[in-house]
């Protein structure tokens, strides 16, 4: 479990993409998101387009295909019920199951498929490029408030504890005869995750007093400068000006 | 620092009762020289936590007064407790609590950078303290990646970064195995600095610390070499201190 817990997503490497600066790299991807929720769902060719620059991105930071496609296992449950969505909705609206509706249905599903998994990849993409600690400090060079970025930080640092807490507990409920066998578990698994709860609570004020002891005064001190030049900038502009361009194109052309 | 320095710790007339009415401290008197090093010994609720709490500045209200130092305690002065805080090196019981930056180096370097350091001097002093404890190859690595041994060696690099008057541990022997109970035993032997211990574990007292003193019943009950204090069966049992089976402290040398 513990063991590279927080850094399963990332792909280590020293690609150009790995090495921009986080902040720019958050900039593009939600840039390029929104360019791609922007575009009209008719304009199937580019969509097509907009995968090819994220191959293109994928094949410039070296992030193996499969990689990527193993990964997109996560939209599946949100595409199904898009899938299921316009069907139900029609069918409890009109009554009748028609050929018509359907089609608008399987436009709308189309339309969430294809948004969601150019949003899915990219995002992805981002994660296999840019470690979970520099993906913070590029949010919190994003003028995040402090406050959400120390949380963040504080989850990645204590996930693994406290999982491994939650471990050692359904080992020591398991080690004294207790299954989950039907709903009277319940009852059992909530007190379980009630005392986690305090147990957790209790730590996040012992880690408290530790920082407090060593001079914290509810600001984390910055002592890693992710600043980024104007190349850089403009380097991880590459990826939404491009998209900007196939969204112009798709608008213009019908 | 100052040109005849003044003794590391002195505590005199400490009472504490907490908010809710518990009494904890009934006036404490303690001093301790620069360089010394000190194992405070007491039964479980005798006061241990609550008295180092005192020390720097995070409980306070009460009666007496804690200078280290030679300078006074005093939570309303925020720029003095800033120094006092740097000048008392907590290293806590857990090292899970202690170590909550998501990189060793990070959280070696949290203290002093909330100390206001940057750049270079910052580098050395994460080094340096890293170097003290035999911690330096795992600089870059996650805290919760170590092992519990590991974990707490670096979490006295974690204050030893702040280059404190005085050291305090928080029963540092707890959950060690004999390899690294005696690894953190040589480390906190070759370090040239003022030491208090707190801890049950009599042993360790009489390795580690030249003079030991008893906190019971929210006053120090007892203050001799640890030699004799461990000879005492009478004191200790008084105390609720027990030997560990076969352990003769007077066969103990050092």
């Amino acid at each position: 479990m513990g063991a590279g817990h927080a850094h399963r997503l990332y792909v280590p490497g020293d690609s150009p993409v790995h090495r921009l600066p986080p902040q720019c790299k958050i900039v593009a991807v939600l840039a390029f998101v929104l360019l791609v929720v922007a575009t009209p769902r008719e304009g199937i060719w580019a969509f097509g387009l907009y995968a090819v620059l994220l191959a293109v991105v994928a094949a410039t930071a070296r992030v193996p295909f499969l990689t990527v496609a193993r990964r997109i296992v996560i939209e599946v449950p949100f595409v199904a019920f898009a899938f299921l969505m316009p069907f139900v909705a029609n069918g409890e609206k009109i009554g009748v199951l028609g050929l018509r509706l359907s089609e608008s249905g399987l436009w709308g599903a189309w339309n969430i498929l294809a948004k969601g998994t150019l949003g899915v990849v990219a995002s992805i993409l981002l994660a296999a490029t840019t470690e979970p600690r520099l993906l913070l400090l590029g949010i919190e060079r994003l003028r995040m408030p402090q406050l959400i970025t120390q949380i963040a930080t504080f989850m990645l640092r204590y996930g693994d504890v406290v999982t491994a807490e939650l471990g050692r507990m359904k080992v020591a409920r398991a080690s004294r005869g207790f299954e989950a066998r039907d709903v009277r578990a319940t009852r059992v698994l909530a007190k379980s995750i009630g005392a986690l709860f305090l147990r957790s609570y209790e730590r996040g004020e012992r880690v408290h007093l530790a920082m407090v002891s060593r001079g914290y005064d509810g600001r984390m001190p910055v002592t890693h400068d992710v600043g980024a030049s104007a190349v850089q900038w403009t380097a991880a502009a590459a990826l939404p000006l491009a998209a900007a361009l196939v969204t112009l194109a798709a608008w213009m052309v019908p | 620092m100052t040109a005849q320095a003044p003794p590391s710790l002195e505590v005199t007339g400490l009472a504490y009762a907490y908010p809710d009415g518990t009494q904890a401290l009934y006036g404490v008197d303690l001093t301790v020289g620069r360089g010394e090093r000190v194992a405070l010994l007491g039964p479980n609720g005798a006061g241990k936590t609550t008295l180092v709490l005192h020390l720097n500045g995070i409980l306070h209200g009460g009666l007496g007064g804690v200078r280290v130092g030679g300078l006074p305690v005093d939570p309303k002065d925020k720029k003095a407790l800033r120094e006092i805080r740097r000048r008392v090196g907590i290293v806590f019981q857990d090292p899970d609590d202690q170590l909550f930056m998501p990189t060793v180096r990070e959280d070696v370097g949290f203290g002093p950078a909330n100390l206001g350091l940057r750049g270079p001097e910052l580098d050395r002093r994460v080094r340096d303290a890293l170097t003290r404890v035999g911690m330096l190859d795992v600089a870059d690595r996650p805290p919760q990646h170590l092992s519990f041994g590991q974990r707490r060696r670096v979490a006295v690099a974690t204050v030893l970064a702040m280059e404190p008057e005085i050291l305090v541990l928080d029963e540092p022997s707890s959950n060690l195995d004999p390899a690294s109970r005696r690894e953190l035993a040589e480390i906190l032997l070759g370090l040239d600095v003022t030491v208090l211990m707190v801890t049950h574990d009599l042993p360790y007292a009489a390795e580690l610390c030249p003079r030991s003193v008893i906190l019971s019943g929210g006053v120090i009950a007892a203050d001799r070499p640890t030699r004799d204090l461990l000879t005492d069966a009478d004191l200790l049992a008084e105390h609720r201190l027990e030997l560990p089976f076969g352990f003769d402290p007077a066969a103990a040398v050092r």
